[in-house]
């Protein structure tokens, strides 16, 4: 049904003969978009997430610029309740938890961005081609993925980040990357299979056209809802493994995280002395996001998949 | 069904051969040699440097070509010969972790199993039922998104400091040394219960957020609705669903293994409970690399081992894996 013309479309494929033969076709996306966004307008999922992912952005965009004085330095006494000048109290050390939180958020979405997005070019790259090419390519990718899988990764992140002395917010988001991209690839080359004998990639091979183009023109835009979920998994992945990470000791050393705010509040016992706006704050951002991104995981799900809509 | 088996030993067998070379690769491409300045750090205790250097000559001898250095790194490892712990000297690293392990076991093997289990059960229950399912959804989402440290400090601040119902750190009381009596035993379970309540609930909300999604695609099947066209009884349906729904969960558990034990190890860290968790969080700070590294060969050896008892279970309740191999 949806290879079909739809009545709207027809006025537009005549006029646009002249144009490049893609030109129709950012268009009509444009009407399908269109569509997607009525449905994720409607939906309360989508809103409430969306609406928490970005105000914690803005906090991390604007808070820093609040506070003069950067996140570990000391700038007043120490084990303060929140105040009205330090909005969430202070350290055992007088540093001001509140531009240590909005920093730390920031260095979540860098952590998230990056590692994640990393992980869904890997997963995607490996997904597409041993789905796409099959044979004795797809073995050795499926078995890469499977041993990478089943190998506890977080585990292997842990040795090389303590042996690996330099550290810093890209070469932790790098080596999340890295690790955490084995289930997207395995569902995206389940994925891929199922496309791959469909009429319109068939007829796209009779064409003559190369396999880069069929992936990348044919296959991806097809399951473009897909990618854009797998990615957003990720994103919340890293998230969480990079706080895992900073709890231990493992973060950048040169900055502040989510993670490594809990740690030092652990370290300097923050729990046995009552100090909760020390560890209350990062932990309900790493919260915050992550869950916030699974709801709207499912939210958007709904919005793709016609099925699953309630109308 | 011996096909079956030998293909996924063979798999777990490449998969551990991986997992020890990388093991062995990462001391040799970290920058600035840390293992040479690891032993130069305890030149002060000449005993101390004396078996460092003795171990150290065995697996990483640098004197001998680098395939013969791997071949000595398989032997000693297969001697379960993991070093010497700097940190803990004079005591092998074996040894270090055999005396963490039962800790790590204790509290991670029940807290998987009966999350796994009651969130099953639970997701399954809840799902399309109006009022359960939009407590069950909130809930179980911010439980999925917890950090499992996060969890465990919350709990360990509210009801360790704040009302001091539970102990806070360590395995038993201070005051109390290991015996067979029922106030150690007491002391042991005391101790044990927030560590193990905080894995536990992190689990349950995964398992029973997945759950419930999969059983209402089922419900959405065709042979639930031709079922129930048929007039049977919801409970019947129901039953039908979970059996189904249960496979993919299954194979969500071993996939999820590696992500459980790491969350089982922050969990320690933040308790002091000492098993591998807390020792690998020391051994980073004390910059014990043997150590670091024994313990990761240990958690890659358990992730194995519990992935093959969840393909033999896989094949128990998944009839058409088992008819196929008899048949077959």
């Amino acid at each position: 049904m949806a290879d079909l013309p739809r009545p709207r479309d027809v006025p537009e494929i005549t006029v646009d003969t002249s144009l490049p033969p893609e030109a129709p076709r950012p268009r009509r996306r444009v009407g399908r978009a269109g569509e997607f966004l009525y449905f994720a307008a409607r939906d309360r999922k989508i809103f409430v997430s969306l609406a928490i992912v970005l105000a914690l952005l803005l906090v991390a965009i604007v808070g820093p610029f609040l506070r003069e004085y950067g996140p570990n330095e000391y700038v007043g006494p120490g084990m303060q309740p929140p105040s009205s000048e330090y909005w969430f109290g202070t350290t055992t050390f007088g540093q001001d938890v509140f531009v240590q939180f909005v920093h730390g958020l920031g260095a979540t979405f860098f952590v998230g961005l990056v590692g994640g997005g990393l992980a869904s070019i890997i997963g995607m790259t490996v997904g597409f081609v041993a789905g796409y090419r099959g044979g004795w390519l797809d073995e050795l990718l499926n078995m890469l993925t499977n041993v990478v899988l089943v190998i506890p990764t977080l585990m292997v992140l842990i040795v090389i980040v303590a042996y690996v002395n330099a550290r810093g917010l890209l070469i932790e988001a790098v080596f999340i990357g890295c690790t955490a991209w084995p289930w997207a690839a395995r569902a995206i080359r389940a994925q891929t299979m199922s496309l791959r004998s469909r009429d319109f990639v068939d007829l796209a091979r009779l064409t003559g056209m190369g396999t880069r183009r069929i992936i990348t023109g044919e296959i991806a835009p097809n399951m473009s809802s897909y990618l854009m979920l797998t990615f957003i998994l990720l994103f919340g992945n890293a998230v969480l493994i990079a706080a895992t990470l900073d709890f231990i000791g493992l973060g950048p050393t040169d900055g502040i995280s989510l993670g490594l705010m809990m740690n030092n509040a652990v370290l300097w016992s923050a729990l046995q002395l009552g100090m909760w706006w020390w560890f209350i704050p990062p932990g309900i951002g790493i919260v915050l996001i992550v869950g916030s991104l699974y709801v709207m995981n499912v939210g958007l799900d709904q919005v793709f998949n016609p099925r699953l809509r309630k109308l | 069904m011996r096909r079956y088996f030998a293909r996924k030993l063979l798999f777990y067998l490449v998969t551990f051969f991986v997992a020890v070379t990388i093991d062995w690769l990462i001391p040799r491409f970290a920058p600035g040699d840390p293992v040479t300045s690891m032993i130069s750090r305890v030149a002060a205790q000449p005993e101390a440097a004396a078996a460092m250097m003795d171990y150290f000559n065995g697996t990483f001898g640098l004197d001998v070509p680098i395939w013969q250095q791997y071949l000595n790194f398989w032997t000693s490892l297969l001697q379960g010969d993991l070093g010497v712990s700097i940190w803990l000297f004079p005591q092998p690293v074996t040894r270090v972790i055999m005396d963490a392990l039962p800790y790590t076991l204790a509290l991670l093997v029940p807290a998987v199993l009966l999350a796994f289990w009651a969130g099953n059960k639970f997701g399954a229950f809840a799902a399309r039922k109006r009022w359960l399912d939009g407590a069950v959804l909130p809930l179980g989402y911010i439980l999925t998104a917890t950090p499992y440290m996060w969890l465990a400090i919350l709990l360990a601040w509210l009801l360790g400091s704040v009302w001091q119902v539970f102990p806070i750190a360590g395995a038993y009381g201070f005051n109390l040394a290991p015996a067979f009596t029922f106030q150690f035993a007491g002391s042991l379970l005391q101790h044990w219960f927030l560590p193990f309540l905080s894995l536990f609930l992190v689990g349950f909300g995964g398992w029973a957020i997945g759950m419930r999604n999969l059983i209402i695609y089922e419900l959405d099947a065709d042979y639930s609705r031709y079922l129930s066209s048929l007039g049977a009884p919801d409970k019947l349906i129901r039953s039908y669903a979970y059996k189904n729904a249960r496979l993919p969960q299954l194979t969500g558990l071993a996939l999820q293994l590696g992500v459980i034990v790491t969350g089982a190890l922050v969990t320690e860290v933040v308790f002091s409970y000492p098993g591998l968790g807390w020792y690998s969080y020391q051994a980073i700070i004390n910059q014990d690399y043997f150590l670091l590294q024994g313990i990761f060969l240990f958690v890659v050896i358990g992730v194995l081992l519990a992935n093959f008892v969840i393909d033999l279970v896989y094949v128990m309740v998944d009839p058409r894996v088992r008819l196929g191999m008899e048949g077959g």
